[in-house]
């Protein structure tokens, strides 16, 4: 009895690893998208082009530049916000006082734009990325399971960063602009904060966010243009079952129905594709604005 | 949350009282008389298989532009009801051999059918959440679609026959089978325009302007938009099983989300809340992808810019654009 219990373990153990790593990068993607939803009233549909942009931007680096891992992790995020500024400035700063719906078309359009380059460039094939040398190696050993270094990287990695994306929300002055911008905007302009530049900075900000997912997707799963359109679906599900009222609740919401998922892969694989949205229409049936959100 | 808040999504200036012949305008008679003539004169000029399948996504688009245009909820799901009505469409001729016009009723019940499921979730939220909950549903469809045996995985259901109209005429010769595709296109469109016209489609209108004060005014406004999503996804449907006829293939292209973005796009670049303007949209679009289809990725990228411009430069679409400068209704 207690050995089944065991081998049952050992055998759904690795799907709920690859559910936790799949978790953290919903977690990362709602998060930036609920960051700048709160700022800019735009959903950003080129979340997912600017992940796969990321993951690219590390590529390159590498492959042109020689530039390792552990600098992709900080300059492609800085690369890819700085073309976030850009996008911001340009266009997307025009929509604001139109309806929401323009923010979403316009961003849908800007992703398959970038999509459409990058196969353009590099083919619809993946290109493989080396995890550093660093998390490569013996797995580490959990007693009931081999835990892959750099998948226990990535887990740990967008925890920490989630975290401390809230923390700066939630803790600094920074965030206390940010947030009071977020319920009043004139009014903190009045009190002589450059509102536009922080919207600017916010977009640019979960831009970047986006990008650092991508980073630490690319050794995990190759290397492609869609890598993206394929995440950002189901990440809009998980932001509509969390609410994007709140910054915790997108990470909890993130990593939880990561873990879900991954359990849904050990009992019922068929169902794993669709659980999220499942999840998704049950939690509107039942509490419409969402688990954390506000009505 | 958002439509209470926010301006209504640019359309064109609320009806004015109807006059002329069946509730056409003279502008959109004369429009629809042009229509008609090109529908009757292009296949001998065009290639008929193209103008078939051309009219089978203006009506998708019709079907489309009935909600996003008319009752101002964008669903980014169409994929969905489209890609379904193909599917059944598609399975109802080849294995149980029924005639074309029984297939594509079957189709769009399937889409209405699924569109009462799927409004029923999606109108509990408005504006942006509305469009990820439709898109989000859709994709569940997808994948529903890429693992049961009946839609035949990668492959789809390949050679579907189209057997013979009301069990008289063979649609087989693509000549006749055009018309068949006109006519559903015809009725179709007229029925949405009979739609928007009739006290309910007035009323759609009105949630569309000012959600708030149709409710104050006793309007079940939840009731409305579940029946006007109900008739958008059952024409989808038809638009599908139409298309699956003509082209004798039904694959996960037809559901998949760049399906959803593709009727967007067209009633976006023909005009938003125009009664042509998803006809010419998909017109436009579809003659753009056929030249460029040798380029690959280019078509993706083309159809971003046309969003993008769309977007930023002409929120009204070609048709608005048109109907603003003629001072007219389209």
């Amino acid at each position: 009895m207690l050995e089944d219990f065991l081998f049952q373990v050992e055998m759904a153990a690795p799907q709920i690893v690859l559910g936790l790593v799949n978790g953290a990068f919903y977690a990362l993607l709602s998060l930036g998208l609920a960051v700048i939803f709160g700022m800019l009233n735009v959903i950003n549909f080129a979340h997912g082009a600017q992940f796969m942009m990321g993951a690219f931007v590390a590529w390159m680096l590498l492959n042109w530049l020689g530039i390792p891992y552990w600098g992709a992790l900080i300059l492609s995020p800085l690369i890819v916000g700085a073309f976030g500024v850009v996008l911001e400035r340009l266009m997307i700063s025009r929509l604001y006082k139109l309806d929401h719906l323009y923010g979403l078309l316009l961003t849908f359009g800007l992703a398959l734009i970038i999509e459409g380059v990058f196969r353009n460039t590099f083919g619809s094939s993946g290109l493989p990325y080396a995890p550093p040398a660093s998390l490569t190696g013996a797995p580490v050993d959990l007693g009931f399971m081999l835990l892959p270094k750099y998948r226990l990287w990535v887990v740990v990695a967008a925890f920490v960063t989630c975290i401390a994306t809230w923390l700066v929300i939630e803790k600094t002055r920074l965030g206390a602009y940010l947030r009071a911008a977020t319920e009043n905007a004139p009014l903190v302009q009045a009190f002589g904060v450059n509102v536009p530049r922080m919207i600017t900075l916010t977009y640019a900000a979960g831009v970047g966010l986006a990008a650092l997912a991508g980073v630490l997707a690319a050794p995990i799963y190759s290397v492609n243009p869609a890598m993206g359109s394929n995440f950002i679906i189901t990440v809009f599900a998980v932001v509509v079952i969390g609410g994007m009222g709140s910054i915790l609740g997108s990470v909890i919401t993130g990593f939880g129905l990561g873990l879900v998922e991954g359990l849904t892969r050990v009992v019922y694989p068929e169902a794993s594709a669709t659980v999220i949205f499942v999840i998704m229409a049950i939690v509107l049936l039942a509490r419409p604005a969402g688990l954390f959100g506000r009505a | 949350m958002a439509s209470a808040t926010t301006a209504p999504i640019d359309t064109l200036p609320p009806a004015a009282p109807q006059s002329g012949l069946f509730g056409f305008t003279r502008a959109q008679g004369i429009a629809l008389a042009v229509m008609v003539a090109a529908i009757v004169a292009l296949p001998f000029f065009v290639y008929p298989q193209f103008l078939m399948k051309l009219l089978c996504f203006a009506l998708f688009a019709c079907a489309f532009n009935l909600l996003i245009g008319y009752v101002g909820l964008l669903s980014f799901g169409h994929a969905a009801y489209f890609g379904m009505g193909s599917y059944v469409s598609a399975y109802a001729s080849k294995s149980w051999g029924l005639p074309p016009e029984v297939c594509v009723l079957i189709g769009g019940a399937v889409g209405a059918g699924l569109g009462l499921v799927f409004g029923w979730i999606a109108i509990r939220r408005a504006g942006i959440y509305f469009a990820m909950i439709t898109l989000a549903l859709a994709q569940m469809v997808y994948f529903f679609c890429v693992q049961v045996p009946f839609t035949r995985g990668e492959d789809g259901i390949q050679g579907i026959p189209r057997h013979a109209l009301l069990g008289l005429v063979d649609l087989e010769p693509d000549m006749r089978m055009y018309w068949f595709v006109a006519g559903v296109f015809l009725l179709g469109f007229l029925l949405i325009h009979r739609i928007i016209h009739s006290p309910f489609g007035q009323v759609l209108t009105a949630i569309r302007e000012n959600e708030p004060r149709a409710i104050s005014l006793g309007y079940r406004v939840d009731d409305y938009k579940l029946i006007a999503f109900v008739l958008s996804a059952g024409l989808a449907g038809v638009a599908g099983g139409t298309k699956a006829l003509t082209v004798h293939i039904a694959t996960l292209i037809d559901v998949n989300w760049p399906m959803s973005g593709e009727v967007v796009l067209m009633t976006l670049l023909g005009g938003l809340g125009t009664l042509f303007g998803p006809v010419v949209g998909a017109g436009v679009v579809m003659t753009m992808e056929t030249y460029l289809a040798p380029f690959g990725a280019w078509v993706t990228i083309s159809q971003g810019i046309i969003f993008v411009a769309c977007v930023l430069a002409f929120r009204a679409g070609i048709v608005g654009e048109v109907a603003r400068l003629l001072r007219v209704k389209l």
